[in-house]
């Protein structure tokens, strides 16, 4: 089609026009719904490469984003430490795999640790007010804060510590920068940790951590999609849990 | 009765003392007083409707709020359909909040006035320009 210079002044004229009505534009953009389709899975997991994972020397991208995003107090104090993401020693991580001999890296590689969101999750069971549930939908371990009643019966139940108490108001100890509008903090005598970033999923985003990680050393997908990236990558690799003995059945993979 | 209109008076006078308040804001036209809360509506097209009507929010707002809280939370139902139809994100500070953006002069007014002291902002976030 050809366009006359007249219809061609014309037309840039009319989106020119276009341009300046930016208010229902951005009453689109600003719609009240969720832009995005919610990601559907229904049993979330998580797979660590931890040899991906060990190349980031003392990288705590994931820790930073998800602590950002989910306004994490940093306490100062480990008696006080709120840790949803988290590093420790392998030995500690894994002390069923105890080997003297052990390769030597990995022997003194920090591990990544989060809420293992067991099938069996022993901290659920616990709960007096039913404030943490498993998700039946999605397997994801939950926490209603507003339920929490704080009597930590969880905290003692989960056998891998990935729960932690605000003994203290956190509030003052989420720096300015660092806070997250769109999440709320928790208050003094409330149990959390991590939700597989259900928030985000509801978004149709991935975890934070998933999302931070630029080696690709995490993965997150669906166990009951055989097509997902990570069910190929459990077919293909040797992988391991956190304390598989205790019939939890935690569902963050392991490769080392 | 003994010494009945020193009594009387002094009941007079009681009721008089304990009732200032009363008193006092009736003379002073006060009487049907209630809070004046500033209701900011972001200019938006389509933003002018509250997801329920104010006659319901008035009494309501914290039932709605209780019930939003647990389908949310627990039942992963995040739509409130409003009566007009329209669809809303069940947020306090997302959806609430974005339109009730001064919570000092819309919240609190109320809240003051009422002596209640719900504890929603201990965690939920006041929308930015607020106080954390």
């Amino acid at each position: 089609m050809k366009i006359s210079r007249r219809q061609f002044i014309a037309t840039s004229g009319l989106a020119s026009l276009g341009l300046m009505l930016d208010k229902p534009a951005k009453a689109l953009a600003k719609a009240d719904l969720p832009q995005k389709r919610p990601l559907v899975g229904k049993r979330w997991a998580m797979v660590v490469d931890l040899k991906k994972c060990h190349e980031q020397e003392n990288c705590t991208k994931c820790i930073e984003a998800c602590h950002h995003e989910h306004n994490v107090p940093d306490f100062d104090n480990p008696k006080d430490e709120i840790k949803w993401v988290w590093k420790e020693g392998f030995e500690h991580a894994f002390h069923e795999q105890d080997n003297p001999f052990l390769n030597e890296e990995l022997k003194h590689s920090p591990t990544l640790l989060m809420c293992n969101h067991c099938d069996e999750p022993p901290c659920t069971h616990v709960c007096p007010t039913k404030a943490t549930w498993k998700r039946e939908e999605d397997g994801i371990v939950m926490m209603d804060w507003h339920r929490c009643i704080g009597c930590r019966y969880c905290v003692a139940a989960c056998p891998y510590g990935s729960r932690s108490f605000n003994y203290r108001d956190p509030r003052p100890f989420i720096s300015e920068s660092e806070f997250n509008q769109d999440y709320p903090t928790r208050m003094r005598g409330v149990v959390e940790k991590c939700t597989f970033c259900e928030e985000r999923l509801a978004k149709g985003e991935l975890p934070a951590c998933v999302e931070a990680c630029e080696a690709h050393a995490l993965v997150f997908g669906d166990l009951e999609d055989p097509n997902s990236e990570i069910r190929h990558i459990l077919e293909e690799r040797f992988t391991i849990r956190r304390k598989p003995a205790l019939g939890t059945q935690p569902e963050v993979y392991y490769i080392v | 009765m003994y010494d009945g209109g020193k009594i009387i008076l002094g009941l007079i006078i009681f009721l008089g003392l304990i009732l200032f308040p009363v008193w006092y804001n009736i003379a002073n036209g006060k009487a049907g007083y209630t809070p004046d809360l500033e209701i900011i509506t972001a200019d938006d097209p389509g933003r002018d409707a509250c997801v329920m009507s104010s006659e319901y929010m008035r009494p309501y707002h914290m039932d709605l709020l209780n019930e939003w809280r647990d389908e949310v939370v627990r039942e992963r139902d995040r739509i409130h359909v409003a009566p007009n139809g329209k669809e809303y994100n069940r947020s306090l500070t997302g959806t609430c909040m974005d339109c009730h953006s001064n919570k000092e002069n819309f919240c609190d007014r109320c809240h003051t006035y009422m002596d209640v002291n719900p504890y929603c902002w201990e965690c939920h976030n006041i929308p930015e320009g607020g106080q954390r």
